[in-house]
């Protein structure tokens, strides 16, 4: 095994790489209504077609058969050079994003390009996690497994956070108007050439895995990794066991409690757009160091039991912590102390390109202002933009940041989790695509479902919740009954 | 144990086809319908069907080992 400044350096360069991957992967998501406005004209219906090919091919198609597709190179040649070429392929398509002229400007060949490149970033995701994972716990001691690999399970999240603190950052820098109108939402996707380059320089300088370089030299690598993951029983009831029993609850409750929870606050609670995803940076940056703790527990406690502890909290106090939140920015509710009068003029440009009109302050610091003029007695409107007071916000940060710990119990110890399910030959394959499926597709499907509950007959903002609760409490009832808790894996 | 876990492999079995012709149904239901945005876009729909529906077939075959005795645990 590799000595403790050995395993440190493969940490690093491991988690640098994915860190930069996801956050390729997410300023494309966050920055969607910018990149439909310059990109995808809803009034042009080819565009708009490729708009939605963008949104769900990329997530739903792409990432799992990027799983098979690299994870089956991963199993031949090696997991270093696989997860290179993610990188290379990740970092050049998110740059090239930024490059790609506008619709005004080319017609329908940028959303054309925009959609080659991102079903590229989609390509490159479904590479990169496997690779990164197995290559830790390749080198990790089999005691210390967890604790290792949750370096790796730190990135989805941190990609999160740095792609939400870059955007900010840039359009605090250069002003709402640059960055919504002219080429401002271009640098963060530019930036990413630089983070790239710095990634590979780190990643070429690392050796293989020692468990894969053994397997090579001894001739026992697999000459058909998809045939033995998904042909064999043996293997293949362990893929779907993966899937139902860990990947699909995982998926959704990292999604829920990360994405979801970022656009709840911002539609249904119209809370301001920089204060909303503050709130989600501080959380996110509270929470994440319990990636590392939970891990590290694994290794004493057992996979299974943390994580399905995580899926339980899930699946109990989803519906309690967002109700919380919902009614901690209902302003209805709220005490009003100044009125500012309506104004028949539009004086400024808020935050997200709407013109207040109407102001109202409450008791406890909550700002208020509509676009509309606001009756009395106050009924919600989506024309709202409220700006919570600080005990308010202090509480949504302490709520998200709950929901976030339930993401780092299912998602800390899933990397060894998977590793130590399949063999060494087999890993990178059988390990990617439960992986995916699990986070992208059910994952991913969490706000179509979620919008489709709420089109129902009775439903309520709360709603959309009953799909990442329901998927959740199957995996938990099926992982309950048939994984392991063993610690020590027949897969080394 | 081992009992439960093969016969719940029935329920297994069942809920995959069941969750794939409920959400044909949405489909059916929602696509051209009263609602607006991507629900009633026919191709998010074509996407998440052809996708789901080895998902569903996995869950079958899921149900379909859980019931041979496949996770059993002298089997493991």
């Amino acid at each position: 095994m590799q000595s403790a400044k050995g395993i440190w350096k493969v940490i690093t360069a491991s988690s640098v790489g994915t860190l930069i991957e996801w956050y390729d992967f997410y300023i494309f998501g966050s920055l969607s209504t910018i990149i439909a406005q310059k990109f995808f004209p809803a009034e042009n219906p080819t565009a708009a077609l490729l708009s939605t090919l963008a949104t769900f091919a990329a997530g739903f198609i792409v990432r799992p058969f990027g799983a098979i597709f690299f994870g089956r190179l991963g199993d031949i040649i090696g997991r270093k050079y696989t997860f290179l070429l993610t990188l290379v392929l990740m970092g050049g398509a998110t740059f090239l994003i930024g490059c790609v002229p506008s619709y005004a400007t080319i017609g329908g060949w940028a959303p054309f390009l925009v959609l080659m490149l991102r079903l590229l970033q989609g390509l490159a995701l479904g590479g990169e996690y496997g690779g990164a994972a197995t290559y830790v716990a390749e080198h990790a001691p089999p005691n210390r497994r967890g604790f290792y690999t949750s370096w790796i399970q730190t990135t989805a999240t941190l990609g999160l956070f740095l792609s939400l603190g870059v955007i900010l950052g840039i359009r605090r820098l250069v002003g709402v108007d640059e960055f919504t109108n002219g080429n401002g939402w271009r640098y963060p996707f530019l930036l990413s050439i630089v983070l790239v380059i710095v990634s590979i320089i780190i990643r070429l300088k690392m050796k293989e895995s020692p468990m894969f370089t053994k397997l090579k030299s001894e001739g026992k690598t697999s000459a058909n990794p998809l045939k033995e993951s998904f042909g064999k029983r043996e293997n293949f009831k362990m893929v779907l066991l993966a899937l139902f029993g860990a990947t699909m609850g995982q998926g959704v409750i990292w999604y829920t409690s990360q994405f979801y929870a970022q656009n709840f606050i911002l539609t249904k609670c119209n809370i301001d757009y920089e204060q909303g995803n503050i709130i989600i940076l501080i959380a996110l940056a509270m929470a994440t160091p319990f990636f590392v703790l939970f891990g590290w527990l694994s290794d004493k406690w057992g996979r299974k039991n943390i994580m399905m502890a995580g899926m339980l909290l899930g699946v109990l106090f989803y519906r309690p912590i967002f109700n919380e939140i919902y009614k901690e920015a209902d302003v209805t509710k709220k005490e009003v102390t100044a009125m500012e009068p309506f104004s028949e003029t539009w004086n400024y440009v808020s935050a997200n390109g709407q013109y207040p009109r109407n102001t109202i302050e409450f008791t406890d610091g909550t700002v208020l202002k509509s676009a509309s003029k606001i009756s009395s007695p106050i009924k919600r409107s989506p024309n709202w933009q409220i700006t919570l007071g600080q005990d308010s916000k202090a509480k949504i940060i302490v709520l998200v940041f709950v929901m976030v710990l339930f993401v780092t119990m299912v998602y800390g110890p899933i990397a060894a989790f998977l590793v130590e399910l399949f063999p060494t030959k087999i890993r990178y394959t059988s390990m990617s695509l439960p992986y995916h499926i699990g986070n992208g597709v059910f994952g991913g499907l969490v706000p179509f479902i979620a919008t489709l509950i709420t089109t129902l007959p009775g439903t309520n903002a709360l709603s959309g919740l009953w799909y990442p609760i329901g998927v959740a409490a199957l995996c938990f009832i099926i992982g309950s009954l048939y994984l392991s808790n063993k610690l020590n894996s027949k897969h080394g | 144990m081992d009992n439960l876990k093969r016969n719940l492999g029935i329920i297994w079995m069942l809920i995959g086809p069941v969750l794939f012709i409920m959400l044909m149904i949405s489909a059916i239901d929602n696509i051209n319908g009263h609602t607006k945005g991507d629900i009633s876009n026919p191709i998010p729909w074509i996407i998440i069907l052809l996708v789901f529906l080895p998902i569903a077939v996995g869950l079958t075959i899921f149900g379909w080992y859980a019931l041979k005795g496949n996770y059993d645990k002298k089997s493991r």
